[in-house]
């Protein structure tokens, strides 16, 4: 039941080749710089685009296989969210999560029933009657996804869908996301082009640079070894999924972090590499996080170096050029990182 | 946070002054008509069986062109503004043509197609038996000849307006085409159809020249109020200003109901 | 190319029709004196009825050429048009009218000196497309349902005439269609939308080829007289006496029957 896809699309002197393999309940995430052909992938997947060549099948069902197969997209078990959620503006919240059902033969009252059912779902219930000028972000967002999912696609594409969000309800939003993503068994294929989203939403990561996928894997396996500097710099992020008590997490790949707000259950922890000092003793006296680590990789970039190493957690760290002729920093060297408390940021799983 | 008087200037001379100019140049003939209006035979013109003939065949033909040009002229917009088409530059320019072309002319060209003796007309008359010129219909016809590029023109603007994406969403919704084209494209350039339909309407009430032309003028047939108003200019000056004054009246009444129901109320 | 063949063409009628005139109208001796005469100059005004257009500015080139140093100048327009400005104190020299109640107008209010004359009529003809599809005959056609059938409007000169000719000739007439003016009429019989259509004779005349002309009896019982007669208040009295005589000699009346009047 897993969906492979082989996406060649030729447009101009841009060309996209990109094979994507997305199995039931599964989220992956397609991530990449401007212009790298997200989605314009997506919108071969959707069928709003004509592959040029290659394939799009699930199991025995072939959606596209150029020149002999086209499945229009009105005829394909997908649901999108767009970026803008291009919500019909004519029709009010349960209106337009009931038009697939409708566009696909339901009558009037159950498409209703259901609708209103899925607007409940998002916590928009008593919106059924809102049109979507009248809706915030957050709340468009969630009609768009609850209109996606009415239809019960088998493939659920996501495009941008946090993008069009401010800070605030965006971690607000992704949490939720998350939230429907796992209960949803279909496939997800998720473009964007922030790593945050992509590592707290995506259970694998498919990054794509001119059209072609430089890597793939899990969010950690990534994180921990890019193999390109875009990935590197992409990826520029330390997370760990952890379980909360108080304001310490217990990570599940080892070791234990303080963090600034009190989280319990299955939390995300992140900081960014330029949060991590080095120090060559452990550091004393103040509410850091410090343990020992050793020293696998040091990298050159534009303005800092980048150091990873090993340790329960392992992390990275960004550090000048002063910091390391200091500390003699080559693979293989002794020393204690340290983060702040409050340079975390803490998500729910 | 009161706002003082003024805090926007004041309004620029060279916009004000030339738009009382076009203001009272649009208004004085309406003004004069009223003005030399016979007041006191008024009623009885009004109510005399020919101008209620004139008029009910006027509004009737207007009406039912505006219907034949939302039926044909919508698709020919959405094709212009959506399918890909090779030349459709040359297409667009060429459905206007009615818009430049003196209506007498068009008259005669329909003549020439649609006539007895015309290129389609012919065979409508020889399989059929059916003769457009001198009709009712022939009238309608001529109607919507004139007066269905209002109605493209600003349908087609409205959807090159909108966002196609919506057309996708709701594909990937499972909408056909054509229920996407209903459900979701109609609805948002509705302002655009409604606008253009009023328009349509409103060149086709006026129609003279290519109805004259091609469906002639007969009493309680083809007979409208512009034409009336034309022959009544040849013997009663006075008739005619009444009847003018009749369609002005109708036509002022009907654009401005629908105009403050969707026109204005869509900005 | 037409208009240059057309007045090759006029010539050759107005040679034609000389010899014959010149023996009918002996009631005009001031054909001889017209010519004879040169005294005649400066600027004449004429306020000549629109259906006279062709041939009055015909006969206003002759004039010029029998008559060097006068210098033609037409108005033409609607008889009524044209009877409400000379009342109105428009400066001009002659007046020739489509119809006696225009000339009359100006000759209760003053305009004229004498009498006004009379110079041409004009008489209905059956318009039918070239080749007369229908067959049509004469009057009594206009009576078939099944033929298409135009006329003008009542409220226009020929549509009055027509209106006419069939109260005389006792035919309740079927029109299909009442036209605006002659125009109408004419390019509707000429693309064959209509079997016939009744105008004027220098109409026909004046449509080509593609409209054929039949006389009919029962015209002679609605023939409408064009009078033509100086103005009392013309700035060049000498030259408008001229001119209508220019117009009732020989030579003037061969030019208007050449398209399609009748002498009086």
């Amino acid at each position: 039941m897993t969906l492979h896809a082989d996406l060649q699309v030729a447009r101009g002197s841009f060309a996209l080749d990109v094979a994507l393999s997305v199995a039931p309940g599964e989220v992956v995430a397609l991530l990449g710089p401007n212009g790298a052909g997200k989605t314009t992938a997506l919108r071969a997947l959707a069928g709003l685009l004509p592959l040029d060549g290659g394939s799009v099948r699930v199991d025995d069902a072939v959606w596209d296989e150029p020149p002999k197969v086209f499945l229009r997209p009105e005829r394909r078990p997908v649901g999108v969210v767009f970026q803008d959620y291009l919500l019909f503006a004519h029709l009010s919240a349960a209106e337009n999560v009931a038009f697939g059902l409708r566009a696909r033969g339901m009558d009037r009252r159950p498409a209703h029933a259901a609708a209103v059912e899925w607007l409940d779902r998002v916590g928009l219930a008593e919106y059924a009657r809102a049109r979507p000028r009248s809706l915030s972000g957050g709340q468009a967002q969630r009609v768009a996804l609850a209109r996606a999912l009415a239809t019960a696609p088998s493939l659920l594409l996501l495009d941008e869908p946090l993008a069009a969000l401010d800070a605030s309800t965006r971690m607000l939003v992704r949490t939720e996301l998350g939230r429907h993503l796992g209960e949803y068994t279909g496939r997800t294929l998720l473009v964007t082009h922030d790593p945050l989203d992509a590592m707290v939403l995506a259970d694998r990561l498919v990054i794509v640079e001119g059209g072609r996928v430089v890597q793939e894997g899990a969010p950690t396996e990534v994180a921990r070894q890019p193999r390109t500097e875009y990935v590197a710099q992409l990826v520029g992020l330390n997370l760990y999924r952890g379980r909360g008590s108080g304001t310490s997490v217990a990570l599940d790949e080892g070791g234990e972090l303080v963090v600034a707000a009190p989280a319990s259950g299955v939390v995300y922890v992140a900081f960014p590499p330029s949060a991590v000092s080095l120090h060559s003793a452990r550091p004393e006296g103040s509410p850091r996080n410090t343990w020992p680590v050793t020293v696998v990789g040091v990298e050159q970039h534009a303005h800092t170096v980048r150091v990873r190493l090993e340790g329960s957690p392992g992390v990275l760290a960004d550090v000048t050029t002063g910091v390391v002729a200091e500390l003699r920093l080559v693979p293989g060297a002794r020393l204690w990182a340290a983060v702040k408390a409050t340079e975390t940021h803490t998500y729910a799983g | 946070m009161t706002r003082r008087p003024g805090t926007r200037g004041r309004l620029p001379v060279v916009l004000v002054l030339p738009a009382l100019v076009g203001l009272a140049f649009l208004l004085v003939p309406l003004a004069g008509l009223l003005v030399r209006a016979p007041w006191a035979t008024l009623a009885d013109q009004l109510f005399s069986p020919a101008v209620g003939q004139a008029l009910s065949l006027s509004l009737l033909c207007a009406s039912l062109a505006t219907v034949i040009c939302l039926v044909l002229g919508v698709p020919l917009a959405w094709l212009l503004a959506r399918a890909d088409l090779p030349g459709r530059g040359l297409l667009r320019a060429l459905v206007t043509v009615p818009l430049v072309l003196p209506p007498v002319v068009g008259g005669v060209a329909l003549l020439l197609v649609l006539g007895r003796r015309g290129l389609v007309g012919s065979h409508l008359y020889s399989w059929f038996g059916i003769s457009l010129p001198f009709t009712t219909a022939g009238v309608v016809v001529a109607e919507a000849f004139v007066a269905m590029p209002f109605l493209v023109i600003s349908v087609e603007g409205a959807l090159r307006a909108a966002d196609p994406r919506f057309e996708e969403a709701a594909a990937t919704l499972g909408a056909s085409r054509w229920l996407a084209f209903r459900r979701v494209t109609l609805p948002t350039i509705l302002p655009g159809v409604v606008a253009g339909t009023v328009l349509c309407w409103a060149r086709a009430l006026g129609e003279f020249g290519a109805t004259i032309t091609f469906a002639g003028n007969f009493p309680g047939k083809t007979t409208t109020m512009p034409l009336a108003v034309y022959l009544a200019l040849e013997t009663d000056p006075d008739a005619a200003i009444v009847l003018s004054i009749v369609l002005l009246l109708v036509s002022a009444v009907v654009l401005a109901s629908l105009r403050d129901r969707w026109v204005g109320g869509a900005a | 190319m037409l208009c240059r063949t057309g007045v090759a063409a006029l010539a050759l009628l107005a040679l034609a029709g000389c010899s014959a005139q010149d023996t009918a109208s002996t009631t005009e001796p001031s054909a001889t004196s017209a010519s004879s005469a040169p005294a005649v100059t400066g600027a004449v005004t004429v306020f000549a009825a629109a259906s006279l257009t062709e041939s009055f500015t015909q006969l206003g080139k002759d004039f010029e050429a029998a008559n060097p140093g006068v210098k033609v100048t037409f108005n033409f327009a609607g008889s009524s048009a044209l009877a409400q400005q000379i009342n109105s104190g428009a400066p001009a020299d002659v007046f020739a009218s489509a119809a006696p109640t225009n000339m009359k107008q100006v000759s209760d209010a003053g305009g004229i000196t004498g009498d006004a004359t009379t110079f041409v009529k004009n008489k209905l003809e059956i318009a039918v497309p070239k080749g007369n599809p229908a067959k049509v005959a004469g009057l009594a056609d206009f009576g078939k349902a099944d033929l298409k059938i135009a006329l003008c409007a009542e409220q226009v000169p020929c549509g009055a005439a027509a209106k006419k000719v069939f109260e005389t000739a006792g035919i309740t007439a079927a029109p299909d269609t009442l036209e605006q003016d002659v125009k109408a009429v004419l390019t509707k019989v000429k693309l064959g939308e209509v079997d016939a259509a009744l105008v004027y004779k220098t109409d026909v005349k004046a449509a080509g080829a593609d409209v054929e002309g039949i006389e009919f009896p029962e015209s002679d019982k609605a023939v409408n007289d064009y009078p033509i007669a100086p103005l009392a208040k013309a700035p060049n009295a000498a030259a408008a006496k001229a001119f209508v005589d220019f117009v009732l000699s020989g030579k003037g009346t061969a030019v208007l029957t050449a398209a399609g009047f009748a002498a009086p």
